[in-house]
């Protein structure tokens, strides 16, 4: 099998050379600055897809005494580990982006919340933020950073809930609107970004902006970091360009017998041979269905694997990741799990399945937050490809 | 002052009394003692000046808050779908039968605490777990008996 795609090597690249790419992006006005981001297509990285110049201006334009950045490293989907790497071997990628940030939005003040799994990785970050103190005493820049530790909550990573454990309170996302542009920690205005999304600000600072968009495919520009997992000969992380079909992904790191790809975590879609040719990994199309977003977890199946434990797996996950703060998810996702579990034990007939989706319909549609809105993708997702699995 | 109360008191002194550090505070107390207790919960609240209620609902959200006694190796092995595909069952095997204890239990000395966690970020070096901040990968029951004992005789300064 001939190998395809093109791996690149823009974020892992490490060039030493961070006091000077700080120094160099600061001397430009606030305005190019963002005119770079938002010309060179980058979106978050974190799976949602939000413009980041257009981030950073609107909470740039916003009056306020206070504002924050910050980095959320509660990297917490299942088969994601992209961020822990990012973090350990250039995080100082990342705090030249957090810096630039704050000088734009006019913030003094950083934080990464960290999540408590990666907390063997605090050693080696407070090296990193000692230096970039250094530096930014140096060029007489009022920013600091500093980590906080999350303590094990798949929730937290939602942003308004991140806001909140901040806070000292439960993990439990807020209503939106107001945006955390307007209304973040301690309620001030505040600039949340994946942690690749800030790494990958440094190499447009670095590049220019005409090169990050040179890679990619219309509305999703420039590379992305991959966690490849699951039934493959090589798990690991990758970065890897947008638009490729997830055809050319699995003859790529497929075993060569994957009969099911799952496309973006718990929380993602699930993808059945039959249509790989036309699935297109990419942020457009979001809305047609034919390409699918992405936080960059891609966890293969072939054919020995049951998706009827895969589900399982997914729905115990939900269950207990659940805050409980909205009936739709914290009913929804047991309801679903004891559901297809009496399917399974023929409790119930195999009509209780469409039941079950009408179910995930609803909380698609009336759950508070992106993790009871989202049980329903890999839900459907799994249950109509593979009925049978579901039933025998 | 009682040893929980000067615990409480010195991570509050240390992180400032405000409803922001409530999460560091919590996480002190449990690294001092494995466990948040309800009277580290009340003693929390008075140094905060909120509600214990508050506190008690903070420091039961959190999967590495434990307001049950742990034992000084809290093992998490991670139970999500990859590391699920890839043996996760052989090693809790392994771990039930050398600890004798089952998720949930701590062994009869106090040494060992064993937990399923959900994804621990280490999918491409599955199975994987953690034992208190060390993540321990790629594992197999030979290494499991390895991991213990290396615990085992740290705890004994041997």
């Amino acid at each position: 099998m001939t190998k395809t795609l093109k791996r690149l090597d823009l974020i892992f690249k490490n060039e030493g050379d961070s006091e000077a790419i700080l120094e160099k992006t600061l001397s430009r006005n606030n305005e190019d600055i963002i005119s770079d981001l938002i010309a060179s297509g980058l979106k978050g990285r974190g799976g949602a897809g939000f413009p980041t110049g257009l981030k950073w201006r609107l909470t740039g334009e916003v009056e306020a005494d206070q504002k924050y950045v910050i980095c959320n490293a509660d990297e917490g989907e299942p088969g994601t580990f992209k961020d822990r790497e990012i973090l350990s071997s250039v995080p100082h990628k990342v705090l030249t982006g957090m810096a630039v940030c704050g000088r734009i939005i006019g913030a003094t003040k950083g934080f990464i919340y960290l999540r408590n799994e990666y907390k063997f990785l605090v050693p080696k970050l407070r090296t990193a933020l000692d230096d970039f103190h250094l530096i930014m005493d140096k060029l007489n820049l009022d920013f600091r950073v500093d980590i906080f530790m999350g303590s094990g909550a798949y929730i937290c990573g939602e942003e308004s809930a991140l806001f909140e454990s901040m806070e000292g309170k439960r993990g439990e996302p807020r209503n939106k609107p107001p945006y955390p542009t307007n209304y973040g920690y301690n309620g001030k205005p505040t600039v949340i970004n994946n942690v690749e999304t800030l790494a990958h600000t440094y190499s447009i600072f670095k590049y220019g902006a005409e090169k990050f968009r040179d890679l990619g495919v219309k509305d999703s520009r420039g590379s992305k970091v991959f966690s490849v997992s699951g039934d493959t000969p090589i798990p690991g992380i990758y970065e890897l360009e947008f638009g490729m079909t997830l055809q050319r992904f699995v003859d790529d790191f497929g075993d060569g017998d994957a009969k099911a790809v799952q496309v973006g975590g718990a929380a993602g879609f699930c993808v059945p041979r039959k249509r790989f040719e036309k699935t297109i990994i990419g942020y457009q199309g979001k809305l047609t269905g034919v390409s699918l977003p992405t936080g960059g977890s891609m966890m293969i199946f072939n054919s020995s694997r049951s998706m009827y434990n895969v589900l399982h797996n997914y729905l115990e996950f939900f269950v207990e990741e659940s805050c409980g703060q909205c009936t739709p998810c914290r009913v929804g996702t047991q309801q679903l799990l004891m559901g297809v579990e009496a399917v399974k034990r023929g409790d119930k007939s195999s009509d209780y399945l469409n039941k079950l989706l009408e179910l995930s319909e609803i909380m698609r549609q009336t759950a508070k937050c992106g993790l009871g809105q989202s049980v329903a993708n890999s839900f459907s997702s799994i249950v109509e490809n593979f009925k049978e699995e579901m039933i025998y | 002052m009682p040893e929980s109360q000067s615990i409480v008191h010195k991570a509050a002194t240390k992180r400032g009394r405000k409803r922001q550090s409530l999460l560091p505070i919590l996480q002190d107390i449990y690294e001092h003692k494995h466990v948040i207790d309800e009277e580290d919960m009340v003693e929390v609240a008075r140094e905060l000046d909120i509600s214990a209620a508050h506190v008690y609902g903070t420091a039961t959200f959190y999967s590495f808050l434990e307001t049950r006694q742990s034992g000084q190796f809290i093992i998490r092995l991670c139970k999500t779908i990859t590391c699920m595909m890839h043996g996760k069952n052989l090693i809790l095997q392994e771990l039930e039968r050398i600890l004798k204890i089952k998720p949930g239990q701590t062994t009869p000395d106090g040494l060992f605490t064993l937990k399923e966690a959900n994804c621990l970020g280490q999918c491409h070096k599955g199975p994987a777990m953690l034992v208190n901040d060390t993540p321990h990968t790629e594992l197999t029951p030979e290494k499991i008996r390895d991991i213990i004992d290396g615990y085992r005789r740290e705890a004994l300064k041997l």
